[in-house]
């Protein structure tokens, strides 16, 4: 049995000008131990997934569908009984490491009231365990640093704390959302090897969400591509980026620069994400498709091909091309 | 007030991240203002108390200093609300017409509120542009200054002055004014500080124009919106102040009277059952200010709808 | 933190003097003494008052006579109309009564303003909610001089529950401080709701949330401390008028505090009692506002350096 299992998940929010339809349908698993990449661009509802299994999305969201997790339904649970798994069992990472952490406390108080909390230690364990963590994600002088507030430390560093105060009870499954958007190039390198090492240290199931596809091929065993709130593609890591064949997916790589193409161009899908308070019918990505046909105006359904592969596209690019 | 100050600073923000660029941000607020139900019940309002002010007189059966001696001692029982006698809204304590003493009260009131926002105004955008644009150490000393000021107890150094020079209606102008230009100064000199490193700012500076007339021409235009909330805002805490001092005895001086003196005549009689001589001119203080409050939100509103 | 007291101090102590300086010379500057303006005095009479309240010498002098005896014997001198009385006795006897309804009516609107606020904040759109906000524009026309009357003829005059004025027990203290606190109440609330519902959408919310904390930690534990912050800033002000509006509940209630010695002797133009009346409350203000600072600092750790 899998792990998280998310079958036909939608997210809706209530504005204004009416419902926006951030994910539709969306499903999706993860196995114990398993690393997935969720990509796609901004507003392609990853992160909107990732807040609906952890019960965090904002208050005019609502989540429809089925999120399991071991095997027990996480939706419309009752804000007790998901309290007992956020953080304890299923652990995130957010985007931005500058606003994430509590500016009014220091960090010694935020990692320990999750220990005390969830697995009843007193004050001194607690800050022990706390500091080991911080040593396990590198911050030098840990022991004296976790006294200080956030403002004390560089992005890179309030990233490392947040990591460690996800990893503080050894969750099962950790979501880390973008966590190296928000910070520069070279700190992104180190976070992202220290999540990785961490990650096969501890064995615990991780989505990652992200944009970069580089940072996909080298973290995850398995990829899921969004548009539009809908899964495109999804299957393993490396025959979906030796051979793409959703169109969108096609366009991602595209998209990424290389540093071996020195004479090729970016190529950046043109056209602009849906507007998904106003979806466009069937196919999301349709509109901006090079190889959209009438028939695209029906959603086309997520077929598996290729063993462990999946796609949903009417007209998906020739497999074995000359 | 302060919470007011905040949010004007939003608005000021967004107005100063597009100053100088299209007409849709103005076409824009003034489509969210006339949308906005409270702000046009407002605006309603005021514009009701206007006219009551400026042609209430009209309607008057007696003027604001005639005692109808038909009442005299005898209020409780004769001087209440009525057709017949004239007294629309009875008369007050002396056998004076309520009424046309109503309408006399919401005009000074009015008068003291407008004229004092303006002064507030003008004097605290000068000084806060000026402080904002020159910089540096007469900034800081200009700044620090306002500091003080805002720690004193205003109101006591206003009775103080108003004591000392004569309790004029022309001190009581001034002084209402006087005593909340510093957050006017305040939001002003933010925004003048943001805006002074903007291109055309600089393209006036860079050919010559001497720094008065950058600040007459470049700067407070740009702010116009944001003074114009404030100064929508300001309105009602200065009449609220008039009415303070007013209501203590030491505002307006008879024969012409405010909504605050009368509050407090009629806040003095009624222990004898008049309840008349409360009710109207607090029925019109209450809606003037419930009219300049809703009025000034809808332009924040509209000024800035990520504060929904 | 220390130096960040030190610094505050360094602001606040001259602004008092200031405060000193400013309102005596003010006083001096007035078109005619204090003793010219109720009934004409023969110049011997004249010259013989000013030497006794000391006002032949130079303005300097008197300035410094002035602020040395305040600083160093916290003593505003005599009363110019009450000849009997220094400004010490007069300020003494109402002063006391002033800061019991006067603390009673702070604490009352920040405490109910607060836990409104944030009941208010939790609840959005609920009925509490719009309660909350009703009552909060409701009472911001509705100043302690409309409060006043208002509230003694429902509580003393129909309903006859309460005193409508004196200062004899308890009972006496219930009408004046409703009246005192109700609109700081008000923006207390409103301040606190909005900065509530605000804080609560922010990044470090999500992650207690994601922490597993229960909605009672999360709002008391993480969210109160930053939603108080502009509540903070507001205290200042909120200080300001209610030591202002104490004169209207003295004048109104009879209670009988200071509000009610300032208001006589702006009639009699007493100067000195109104000078020392000013001074106080203004010392008083800076004292507070120094407080609030700190509290500020203290919350807020990037703003201690």
């Amino acid at each position: 049995m899998a792990l998280l299992e998310i079958d036909d998940l939608s997210v809706t929010f209530d504005s204004e000008d009416g419902p926006v339809h951030a994910v539709n349908g969306l499903s999706l698993s993860v196995d114990r131990g398993e690393t997935l990449g969720l990509v796609g661009e901004s507003g392609s509802g990853k992160s909107q997934t990732a807040f609906a299994l952890m019960g965090l999305l904002a208050r005019n969201g609502r989540a429809k569908g089925s999120v399991r997790f071991d095997g027990h339904e996480v939706l419309g649970l009752p804000p007790r009984e998901m309290n007992r798994l956020r953080a304890d069992r299923m652990a995130i990472v957010f985007q931005d490491p500058m606003t994430s952490l509590n500016p009014y406390m220091r960090i010694s108080h935020q990692m320990v009231e999750v220990l005390r909390l969830h697995r009843g230690m007193g004050r001194r364990e607690a800050e022990r365990e706390a500091v080991r963590m911080l040593d396990a994600v590198r911050i030098p002088g840990a022991k004296e640093r976790i006294r200080l507030y956030p403002h004390e430390f560089s992005g890179g560093m309030r990233q490392r704390v947040m990591i460690a105060m996800a990893l503080l009870c050894q969750p099962d499954l950790l979501i880390a959302d973008e966590p190296t958007t928000a910070l520069d190039v070279t700190v992104q390198a180190q976070i992202m090897d220290l999540l990785s090492e961490l990650q096969r240290e501890l064995g615990m199931a991780t989505i990652l969400i992200t944009h970069d596809l580089g940072v996909v091929a080298g973290f995850c065993e398995r990829v899921t591509v969004l548009y539009g709130g809908r899964v495109m593609e999804e299957g393993p890591v490396d025959p979906i980026f030796a051979r793409p064949t959703h169109p969108y997916t096609r366009g991602l790589l595209a998209a990424v620069p290389r540093v071996d193409d020195a004479g090729g161009r970016m190529r950046a899908i043109p056209g602009n994400p849906p507007d998904m308070a106003d979806p466009p019918e069937g196919c999301p990505f349709g509109p901006r498709c090079a190889l959209a046909g009438p028939d695209c105006r029906t959603m086309p359904p997520l077929a598996p091909f290729e063993g462990a592969r999946a796609r949903a596209c009417h007209r998906p690019i020739e497999e074995v091309r000359a | 007030m302060v919470g007011q100050a905040e949010k004007i600073e939003a608005v000021a923000e967004r107005l100063g991240a597009r100053a100088g660029g299209g007409r849709s941000l103005w076409a824009d607020a003034r489509r969210r203002f006339l949308r906005n139900r409270a702000a046009m019940a407002g605006l309603a309002i005021l514009v009701f108390v206007a006219l009551f002010a400026l042609c209430g007189g009209f309607f008057a059966q007696w003027s604001n200093e005639e005692l109808d001696y038909m009442v005299m001692g005898q209020v409780a029982e004769l001087g209440g609300p009525s057709l017949e006698t004239g007294h629309y809204f009875g008369t007050d304590d002396l056998g004076r017409d309520l009424f046309a003493r109503t309408v006399q009260g919401t005009q000074i009131s009015l008068a003291v509120g407008v004229i004092g926002a303006l002064i507030a105004c003008v004097f605290g955008t000068v000084y806060g542009a000026t402080a904002g644009y020159v910089g540096g150490r007469t900034d800081g000393i200009m700044m620090r200054l306002v500091d003080i000021f805002m720690a004193v107890p205003y109101m006591f150094v206003l009775i103080l002055l108003l004591v000392m020079y004569g309790r004029s209606i022309t001190i009581l102008f001034i002084g209402v004014g006087m005593i909340s230009w510093m957050e006017m100064a305040r939001i002003v000199r933010g925004q003048t500080l943001s805006l002074k490193g903007r291109e055309f700012i600089e393209a006036a500076q860079a050919t010559g124009v001497p720094g008065p007339v950058i600040i007459a021409r470049h700067v407070v235009p740009n702010l116009l919106g944001v003074i114009a909330v404030y100064a929508t805002l300001l309105v009602p805490l200065m009449i609220l102040t008039e009415s303070f001092i007013s209501f203590l005895g030491l505002g307006v001086q008879e024969p012409l009277t405010s909504l605050g003196a009368l509050i407090s005549e009629g806040a003095g009689t009624i222990a004898y059952g008049t309840m008349w001589q409360l009710g109207f001119p607090l029925l019109f203080f209450v809606l003037t200010l419930f009219g300049f409050f809703f009025v000034g939100d809808g332009l924040r509103d509209a000024l800035d709808p990520k504060d929904r | 933190m220390l130096t960040y007291i030190l610094k505050r101090l360094a602001v606040a102590i001259p602004t008092l003097l200031l405060l000193i300086v400013v309102s005596f010379v003010l006083m001096h500057s007035a078109p005619g003494g204090p003793f010219t303006a109720e009934r004409e005095l023969p110049p011997e009479v004249l010259a013989n008052l000013n030497a006794k309240y000391g006002l032949d010498a130079p303005l300097w002098r008197q300035v410094l006579n002035y602020v040395w005896g305040i600083v160093a014997h916290f003593d505003f001198g005599p009363s110019f109309v009450y000849k009997d009385r220094s400004v010490n006795e007069i300020i003494a006897q109402g002063f006391p009564i002033t800061l019991t309804y006067g603390c009673l009516s702070f604490l009352v609107a920040v405490t109910v303003g607060v836990s409104l606020g944030i009941a208010a904040a939790i609840r959005q759109n609920s009925w509490l909610d719009y309660a909350a906000v009703g009552v909060s524009i409701g009472a911001q026309v509705l100043p302690n001089f409309v409060m006043a009357p208002i509230l003694v003829l429902v509580f003393t005059l129909w309903l006859g529950w309460l005193p409508g004025g004196g200062w004899q027990g308890p009972e006496y203290w219930i009408l004046p401080v409703v009246a005192l606190s109700t609109s700081f109440m008000a923006s207390i609330a409103r301040i606190t709701r909005s900065s509530m519902l605000e804080v609560l959408t922010q990044n470090h919310v999500r992650t207690a949330r994601a922490k597993g904390l229960p909605e009672r930690r999360v709002i008391l534990g993480h969210a109160l401390k930053p939603a108080l912050l502009p509540v903070i800033s507001y205290l200042g002000p909120a200080f300001v008028g209610m030591i202002t509006g104490s004169v209207v509940v003295d004048i109104y209630f009879s209670t009988g505090g200071i509000g009610k010695a300032f208001v006589d002797s702006a009639l009699n133009r007493d100067y000195a009692v109104m000078m020392g009346v000013t001074i106080l409350m203004g010392a008083l203000t800076i004292l507070f506002n120094l407080v609030v600072d700190i509290l500020y600092g203290w919350i807020d750790p990037k703003i201690r350096y």
